[in-house]
């Protein structure tokens, strides 16, 4: 019962006065702060920022990404994703649609002026036209699904609607992450094959001087070429380095952060997504002079002959060449033809 | 409507991770997968600063605008959450992120990251709220139950705030007044556009 008394008491006095004493005290203090700041030494946010760009640290976890306190590229990278890009491939794809439609009304289709001879000869072997379409079934593949990562959601989930949207979505990721490897594959073969009929000649000034022939409605210009004509020469360079700028940009992307750090993968989505855009809009042009744009063009890959006409009117130094060393005469230039 | 905000009062973080394993508890989060984690900068050397980070539920969300399928929506508290079901783990949202907030399954190559988790600021996900499906996919739903996220609530020194961003920044000035310093709130000027003006 003492301690009712007494004890009981004794404690919320002396609490109630070191309290009163602290209520008097602090406002005292709290007009000019504490006076002493304990960090002041310590690193700032702006300064770092403004030094190195980004915020970086250690983490007492394994995921070394998690090191990284803030990037503020990942707000560039939302622009380029949402704003640049969207319009650099609208540009690109509709922009060439539109050249070649209009090129068509104007020039119509690149008729054979001589007509068929009916008789053929073999433009592309097996072995070619196979690493051709493994190629293009490869690319076209990767540039719908592709094109998906950009303007599915804008295109196509209206449509479909999300959950369906997502459900193909994942399938056209893993087959643009599989496929990829056949595209890689196709590059490759596709340089080493057609490299040495690619390399510039003589006849390629003159080509381009009188723009291939495209442009002449009478249909009469027929620049000589060789093998490849300079305009096939630019799109074997252009799916070449292209090829080259996907592949390397899309390993990067494959295996990520294997190679690169979050700003790395950023840049490898910066060449990857503006280099497949401009691609697409080349293989359009490719795809529409291969086909509707110039007759007997597709039989060279379809097939793999060409009617005798045709190649003289398109490739008149190749088909010198084939029929000199047909017929057991030295080619005329004297040039080693490249095995096919 | 309260607009959600998170402030880490770097002068006041001790790096004891508490906030880290309140947060892993919390919504069961698997292993190798942190919604939260706590940075040191200048690690042992004069300068050396923690700042505990998660997502910060930004203002025009980064992952939200660059997500292909649209997995991204923002609550009336301006929470940015998101819906595995929609989500295909592409991976863009971390390259978005300002600070390192998604995180995936996997890590295996090939593009199978797995279904995106990240720090939902306790509100879990597009299920019906408090479920066993929306604490299996998000975690916990403390929002929806009245409760902040309990990362800030269990902070021992109180360094790190979650709730209304007025409500938190006011709270912040007065501390920066009453002690005359203050480094600042970390990672607001990016994500939310803003500082707290002290």
């Amino acid at each position: 019962m003492r301690i009712w008394s007494v004890g009981r008491l004794f404690s919320p006095v002396v609490a109630a006065i070191i309290l009163a004493i602290g209520l008097l005290v602090v406002p005292a203090t709290a007009q000019e702060g504490t006076g002493s700041n304990p960090t002041a030494q310590a690193v700032n946010e702006q300064q770092l920022l403004n030094e190195l760009n980004k915020v970086q640290g250690r983490v007492s976890i394994p995921d070394r990404n998690a090191g990284t306190l803030q990037q503020p590229q990942g707000r560039d990278y939302q622009g380029f994703r949402e704003g640049a890009l969207p319009w650099i491939g609208a540009i690109f794809i509709i922009g060439m649609l539109l050249v070649l439609a209009l090129f068509y009304f104007v020039r119509g289709r690149i008729r054979t002026q001589a007509g068929e001879s009916g008789v053929r000869i073999l433009r592309f072997n097996a072995m070619e036209r196979l690493a051709h379409w493994t190629t293009a079934t490869a690319f076209i593949i990767l540039a719908i699904t592709g094109l998906n990562f950009i303007f599915g959601k804008r295109l196509l989930m209206p449509l479909i609607g999300p959950e369906a949207f997502s459900t193909w979505s994942i399938w056209a990721k893993y087959a643009h992450d599989f496929v990829a490897w056949a595209f890689m594959l196709g590059v490759i073969v596709t340089l080493v094959m057609w490299v040495w009929d690619n390399l510039p000649d003589r006849y390629d000034a003159n080509w381009l001087k009188v723009g291939g022939g495209f442009f002449d409605r009478s249909n009469r210009t027929h620049p000589p070429a060789g093998r490849f004509n300079t305009g096939q020469k630019l799109i074997f360079w252009a799916v070449v380095l292209g090829g080259i700028a996907l592949s390397v940009s899309g390993l990067f992307l494959l295996f990520p952060f294997s190679f690169a750090d979050v700003n790395g993968m950023q840049t490898a989505q910066y060449v990857h997504a503006t280099v497949g855009v401009i691609m697409i809009a080349v293989i359009i042009a490719h795809i529409y002079i291969g086909t509707l744009g110039m007759e007997g063009a597709y039989d060279a890959m379809g097939s793999g002959t060409v009617d005798l006409n045709w190649a003289k009117e398109h490739h008149s130094a190749w088909v010198e060449k084939q029929q000199a060393k047909a017929d057991g005469r030295v080619p005329p230039d004297n040039a080693a033809e490249p095995a096919e | 409507m309260a607009r959600m905000k998170f402030l880490c009062d770097a002068d006041r973080c001790i790096e004891c991770n508490a906030c880290v394993t309140a947060c892993k508890n919390e919504h069961d989060v698997p292993w190798g997968i942190n919604r939260r984690r706590v940075v040191t900068i200048n690690d042992g050397k004069v300068g050396e600063r923690s700042v505990s980070m998660a997502c910060m539920h930004c203002t025009d969300a980064p992952c939200a605008a660059v997500c292909p399928v649209d997995c991204f929506y923002t609550t009336a508290d301006a929470v940015v959450l998101h819906s595995k079901d929609l989500c295909i783990g592409c991976g863009y949202c971390f390259y978005a992120c300002p600070f390192g907030a998604p995180q995936y399954p996997r890590v295996s190559n090939f593009g199978s990251r797995g279904k995106m988790d990240k720090c939902t600021f306790c509100a879990a996900g597009p299920e019906e709220d408090s479920t066993e499906a929306e604490y299996a996919k998000y975690g916990a739903n403390r929002l929806a139950e009245g409760k902040l996220p309990l990362c800030a609530e269990m902070c021992s020194t109180k360094s790190l705030l979650a709730g209304d961003g007025e409500i938190i920044a006011a709270i912040y000035k007065e501390r920066v007044m009453q002690r005359g310093y203050g480094s600042g709130a970390w990672g607001w000027q990016t994500a939310y556009r803003e500082t707290v003006d002290v």
